[in-house]
């Protein structure tokens, strides 16, 4: 880890190196996932559903939730089938085909509790689920996961979660532009996806724009 | 000519290239479409793994689209994908690691591309394998020229260069533009290509255009 201005802000916040150091270390991960890092501004994952969805705030709310679950939780035991699976046995040229059954089971694991356990949340997450499972920044998640160098069961826990907040915070700003924008004049070309990615380029301008700050 | 584009598959085979080509028509696969198009390299490479990709996948979904149960048809067209998937990836791997290194995730979320899943799904679960064979690779071109399009302009603006070569006398009068090489260039390249391709291109569904916003 790089020593950046905001790690060591925390380090001395928090006193002695050591134990807060491991927390200052995930909170850099959380944090950098879910801004300067962001899945969906810039590296792109999750596109399709983002510029399907991203008309209505409510419904882009409720598919936002729903991943930032699923990725967490796919992330975590993505991590240990790879810690304890398929690196041991050398089968990481099978982990494509692992980690889409992993996400496909889990997501239709998650759907039959909710519906079971609690019908309110369900109708609220529930159409949304089995989108999730070809939306890729879940398994884009996973994969980048991977190619982090060092990371262990915790930082993998929370690089998902911060992954997935980060994909929630694009949609829901980007619905709420687009609800703004619904009654203005674009060019007919540029109706529905054009306009949104032109918005969505600015957004990740933003973003890309704090990326020195934060880095790991 | 004019006999094969009356055939099923010349009709999707052509009909992909432009008219509802899947990225800028049918807005599928727009994640890699925006994170590999920096390179001309890695866009090239990447356009070889999807058709290769896209064009078997079809072939297989629908020489076995008459045994697979409808209930978990989607879990097996996505196996069936994941494997192509990993000959790709096995490929890329030996022959061109150093792209590998830049563009490894990507090539894993070939995958959950859209555009092979909704091939699969719309046209060879209900189609015959030739037909389907040429659908998929219709779909695969049409990607292909959408994203060398525009890895044409951002390479070069972004980095002077095109295939990792200087382009002459490029560092004489031309001031790299960063921002072309990193993520806003390539939504902003994608959505001038994407407005160029729906001004060039009529669609016969283009009456639900009125909606789209």
């Amino acid at each position: 880890m790089n020593h950046l201005p905001i790690s060591l802000f925390l380090a001395n916040i928090e006193g002695a190196p050591g134990a807060s150091g491991f927390f200052a270390q995930l909170l850099v991960i959380f944090l950098a996932a879910a801004f300067t890092d962001n899945i969906l501004l810039t590296r792109f994952l999750g596109m399709c559903s983002f510029l399907a969805i991203s008309r209505h705030m409510a419904t882009s709310f409720g598919l936002g939730l729903a991943v930032v679950f699923v990725t967490t939780c796919t992330a975590a035991i993505n991590y240990l089938v790879h810690t304890y699976l398929t690196k041991p046995f050398g089968l990481e040229f099978l982990e494509y085909i692992i980690f889409i059954v992993v996400i496909a089971a889990f997501v239709q694991l998650v759907e039959m509790i909710i519906e079971r356990y609690s019908p309110p949340l369900y109708y609220t997450l529930g159409i949304f689920l089995p989108l999730i499972t070809v939306n890729c920044a879940i398994l884009g998640v996973s994969l980048f996961m991977l190619t982090r160098e060092g990371y262990g069961f915790a930082q993998s826990l929370v690089f998902g979660a911060g992954s997935g907040l980060g994909w929630l915070v694009a949609i829901v700003l980007m619905a709420g532009i687009r609800e703004r924008i619904r009654e203005d004049k674009v060019p007919v070309g540029l109706r529905g996806a054009g306009i949104t990615l032109i918005v969505t380029g600015i957004l990740a301008m933003g973003f890309v724009g704090f990326s020195a700050m934060i880095s790991f | 000519m004019v006999a094969f584009r009356q055939t099923i598959g010349g009709k999707a085979l052509i009909g992909n290239l432009w008219r509802d080509n899947p990225v800028f028509r049918q807005v599928l696969g727009v994640c890699s479409t925006l994170a590999v198009t920096n390179l001309m390299k890695n866009t090239v490479l990447m356009c070889l793994g999807l058709l290769f990709t896209v064009a078997f996948s079809n072939l297989t979904v629908s020489l076995l689209r008459n045994h697979i149960p409808r209930q978990v048809r989607m879990m097996v067209q996505v196996l069936i994908i994941a494997s192509y998937v990993i000959v790709v990836d096995i490929a890329l791997r030996a022959y061109f690691p150093d792209v590998h290194g830049l563009i490894g995730p990507y090539v894993g979320l070939i995958i959950t591309n859209c555009i092979i899943m909704g091939r699969c799904e719309a046209f060879a679960s209900q189609n015959p394998p030739w037909a389907s064979f040429l659908d998929g690779v219709g779909a695969g071109v049409g990607y292909s020229l959408v994203l060398i399009l525009i890895a044409l302009v951002r390479e070069p603006l972004g980095f002077g260069t095109l295939f990792g070569m200087d382009l002459p006398g490029v560092d004489l009068w031309w001031h790299q533009w960063t921002i072309m090489v990193m993520p806003p260039g390539a939504f902003f390249m994608l959505a001038l290509v994407a407005w160029i391709g729906v001004a060039t291109s009529r669609s016969d569904n283009d009456n639900r255009e009125g909606e789209a916003k």
